[in-house]
């Protein structure tokens, strides 16, 4: 291509974004403008948290306690070199509870409920159910949109401190049985280290703020979504991606503001 | 599934939820012993605790006999008051001595204690009277830096003596070489 049509294929590629971050602002504030509705008819909300909280509970759960188990021997290993092994419960409460919980149940929030609600949103559109309700003067922001948004942003601290806590529990299973921590060192450690408000308190912030970003991106791809099987596939695809780099770079953003030292 | 159980579930998930964020936050407050065996307390003032933290072990001979229960300040004496639950299984004279003691060099800190001779025996409540008070690192090292320096300016007296005694002879020899 000639250096001017890089030019300008460059120009076209940026106003493209551009635009396409307005429709992200914009599709935000109206699923915000929706959300007292939503909140009026709690019972959409909470058929939402059962089909996303609950059905995403034994993955999270199950992958807590394999997370546990992990750090509870790969900390054991390399504290053994320093004679710190009285330090593994401190170890494990503060990686759980300030990274681990919130992140890894964002990402395998994205995964199993994001997906689902991006699939959910887009059959919806292809088959013609938004255009329906809109018809019926019906607003499917705030009777399809703004209660899973809602029913999102309740359940992620949910599952984040269920990861966390099943987390320390599968790390205690390895420490004090399995491996022969002293059970009083462990606990003592961890309660001397880990402060509410720092620690589980930042954590549950980041939750909050990663289901946010995770409900929404899954949301917007939904709806957005070309109206067609493939389209849906597609967009199903991008709300993992979008939504796991949201994550991880909302986690820095984030990390860097709470537990940097003045 | 009914309406009904819907409900139901997600108060239950919801549930599950909270207790798990009860779980974490009370971790780093101080929690109860989960332990059931029965215990009685006995104190010991220090003048100086260290590191030594609640629900440390507390041992003799090395196996762990009891736990520490609560440090507090005594504003009259200013020392460190230690209370401490001892398993009831195990009873110690009531001239028994505690001391601070580490695990390996740098490790958690907890109190030995070792046995006296006497007949009766400690009891809930008791204190214990002879106490001695943790390691400082700190003062252990500027203790050293101290004697150092002192050995240091004696030597340097007495060797400066035999420099004095020394000199005349290779003042005498040095215009030579020159």
């Amino acid at each position: 291509m000639s250096p001017s049509e890089t030019l300008a294929s460059i120009g076209r590629r940026t106003i493209r974004n551009l635009g396409s971050l307005g429709r992200h602002a914009v599709f935000f504030v109206d699923v915000l403008r929706h959300v007292p509705g939503a909140l009026r008819r709690f019972y959409l909300v909470v058929t939402q948290i059962y089909a996303i909280g609950n059905d995403s509970f034994v993955i999270i759960a199950a992958s807590g306690l394999a997370v546990g188990f992990v750090l509870a021997l790969q900390g054991y290993y390399t504290l053994s070199r320093y004679g710190a092994t009285e330090s593994l419960g401190l170890l494990v409460a503060l990686s759980l509870v300030r990274e681990l919980g919130p992140v890894v149940t964002a990402l395998l929030f994205a995964g199993r409920a994001g997906t689902a609600l991006t699939a959910e949103i887009g059959l919806m559109k292809a088959g013609e159910q938004l255009a329906a309700m809109e018809l019926m003067a019906v607003d499917p922001r705030s009777r399809v949109l703004a209660p899973r948004f809602v029913a999102g942003i309740i359940s992620m601290p949910l599952l984040a401190a269920i990861f966390s806590a099943v987390g320390i529990i599968g790390g205690w299973v390895v420490g004090v049985p399995l491996i022969g921590i002293d059970p009083g060192a462990f606990w003592s450690q961890m309660q001397g280290g880990v402060d509410v408000w720092k620690d589980v308190g930042n954590g549950i912030v980041k939750s909050f703020v990663f289901g946010i970003a995770v409900t929404f991106v899954a949301l917007y791809e939904g709806y957005e979504s070309n109206a067609t099987p493939e389209g849906v596939a597609q967009a199903t695809t991008r709300t993992v991606v979008v939504a796991s780099l949201a994550v991880l770079g909302l986690d820095f953003v984030l990390t860097a503001l709470m537990f940097s030292t003045p | 599934m009914g309406r009904k159980g819907i409900e139901i579930l997600v108060g239950l998930f919801v549930l599950v939820g909270m207790l798990a964020v009860v779980f974490l936050a009370l971790k780093s407050a101080n929690l109860a012993s989960f332990s059931s065996d029965k215990t009685y307390e006995v104190t010991a003032r220090f003048d100086n605790i260290g590191g030594l933290k609640m629900r440390a072990p507390v041992r003799s001979a090395g196996v762990t006999v009891g736990r520490v229960k609560r440090i507090s300040f005594d504003n009259k004496t200013f020392q460190g008051l230690v209370t401490l639950e001892i398993d009831t299984r195990y009873e110690f004279p009531v001239d028994t001595s505690a001391k601070i003691l580490t695990s390996g060099l740098l490790g958690d800190q907890y109190i030995g204690l070792e046995p006296g001779g006497d007949d009766k025996n400690l009891a809930e409540g008791d204190v214990i009277k002879s106490t001695q008070s943790a390691v400082v690192l700190e003062n252990l090292i500027s203790q050293f830096l101290f004697s150092k320096a002192e050995t240091g300016d004696t030597a340097d007296k007495s060797a400066s003596k035999s420099d004095a005694k020394a000199d005349p002879k290779p003042d005498a020899k040095a215009p030579a070489h020159k």
